[in-house]
């Protein structure tokens, strides 16, 4: 894989530095087949320090879980070698299977099948809270 | 299809007209007999409880329904491993309405989304128990004639107590109340409780370990049970457990119109020889929730309406 040039991918660009990692690991890149390149700690004028992520294969892209993790990544979708789309991402308002709630009373501990929802409950806290039992999620 | 998983779900119109409903039950008894006549409430209770499925089988006995009843998992299909979901499934094709109680948090929304009729939650967990909220504000505005611009002590355990959690949401809903929190250390109220139900609205409130000191101040005393089932380890539960204790030399430092308040069951946080003060209101508590769960019941089965505000956010 070459890193620096994409024909047909998506570069996950302006991660604040050190979240690469959880991004990869919640995306579900590590499951699939296709080549990945993290880049950590690049020089960034705006961040000073970013994370890139460069996936080089046109795959669907949950962006959700990048909105949860990172509110301020922008992603990039290439095709052809050319820059097609770039997306602003938000903090979504719920999350779907993307983490789970840690308190040991709720029902999704016990029920496996059901889905684990969040919701945002403080957009300036960047705040989820499990839907079933309103434990807060793990501050990422 | 409409069902209430915690008292969030109902709004302050619905609250009033439900305590008008409850009220009319007791003025005119008779005009209700008969009104859920051929209608079936199924209790699905998986944890124990004594009060709360008595509560919900006669008011519905007392609308002229009939019940079916599930009392202990070890007694039913989820001993064997069937899901809540598929549980009240199956419940839904036998009742017209479902009381649920269960050990985990969250358990009345995932039942809410898979029945077919509507669902009350009884208790899930340490999460929301709704229907001991409806009772606790009809003996609120039954005895002190208002549910605004009062001072509400509330005091034992604040931290796991859903039926404190319930109230001060409830009551931070209607204008000038305030509220004096008495914990012990441990068993604060959780910063979220707070922020969300009090320092979001600009409710006035302050946090004291002394029960006498504050007494004085109070026109609702809600006193709860350190409950032995929210602790993961004993030795914190018999550490804490005998914090306060409300006696007849304390409630002599109390106003004359205080109102007790408790949900029940207490062990040993009330003295017995406080129920003899015409200020202890916790067995008037336990018939007003069986009216507000008539009304409740009522409504429910009656007017149907919208998704309340848990399920719509799931």
């Amino acid at each position: 894989m070459n890193v620096d040039a994409i024909r047909d991918g998506i570069v996950i660009d302006h991660i604040t530095a050190g979240r690469a990692m959880t991004l990869y690991r919640l995306l579900g890149l590590e499951g699939l087949d296709v080549p990945v390149a993290m880049i950590t700690g690049a020089v960034s004028g705006r961040l000073g320090r970013k994370d890139i992520i460069k996936i080089d294969a046109d795959i669907p892209i949950d962006f959700n879980v990048i909105g949860y993790v990172d509110p301020g990544a922008t992603v990039n979708l290439i095709r052809d070698g050319e820059l097609r789309e770039k997306k602003q991402i938000q903090m979504p308002e719920k999350l779907v299977n993307v983490i789970a709630c840690r308190n040991p009373r709720c029902i999704t501990g016990t029920e496996q099948e059901i889905d684990q929802i969040f919701f945002l409950a403080d957009r300036e806290k960047k705040e989820y809270r499990c839907a079933y039992c309103e434990t807060k999620a793990a501050v990422i | 299809m409409r069902s209430v998983i915690d008292i969030s779900d109902l709004s302050l119109r619905e609250l009033d007209g439900l305590m008008d409903t409850a009220e009319d039950i007791i003025a005119r008894p008779g005009a209700y007999a008969e009104r859920m006549r051929g209608k079936k409430l199924a209790t699905l209770f998986f944890e124990p409880s004594t009060r709360t499925r008595l509560s919900f089988e006669a008011a519905m006995y007392e609308l002229g329904g009939n019940v079916l009843s599930v009392a202990g998992a070890g007694s039913s299909s989820a001993a064997k491993g069937e899901s809540v979901a598929d549980t009240v499934k199956t419940v839904s094709c036998y009742a017209d309405i479902i009381a649920m109680r269960h050990p985990k948090e969250g358990a009345a929304l995932v039942a809410a989304r898979a029945a077919e009729v509507p669902v009350i939650n009884a208790g899930d967990g340490g999460h929301c128990h709704p229907t001991q909220t409806l009772a606790d504000l009809l003996t609120i505005r039954r005895e002190k004639g208002r549910l605004d611009g009062l001072t509400i002590g509330v005091c034992g355990d604040l931290k796991f107590g859903r039926t404190v959690h319930s109230l001060i949401g409830a009551m931070s809903r209607y204008p000038g109340n305030r509220f004096i929190l008495i914990s012990p250390e441990e068993l604060k109220l959780p910063s979220y409780v707070k922020g969300e139900a009090l320092k979001k609205n600009g409710i006035p409130y302050r946090q004291t370990t002394d029960l006498e000191e504050v007494i004085g101040e109070l026109d609702i005393l809600y006193m709860t049970r350190v409950q032995r089932e929210r602790f993961f380890n004993e030795e914190d539960y018999l550490r804490l457990k005998d914090s306060y204790i409300l006696t007849p030399e304390k409630m002599k430092k109390a106003r004359a119109d205080l109102a007790v308040m408790h949900p029940l069951p207490r062990v040993n946080e009330i003295s017995v020889q406080v129920d003899e003060d015409p200020r202890a209101c916790y067995f008037k508590q336990v018939l007003n929730g069986k009216y507000m769960r008539m009304a409740l019941i009522l409504m429910l089965l009656q007017e149907g309406g919208a998704a309340g505000r848990r399920e719509a956010r799931a």
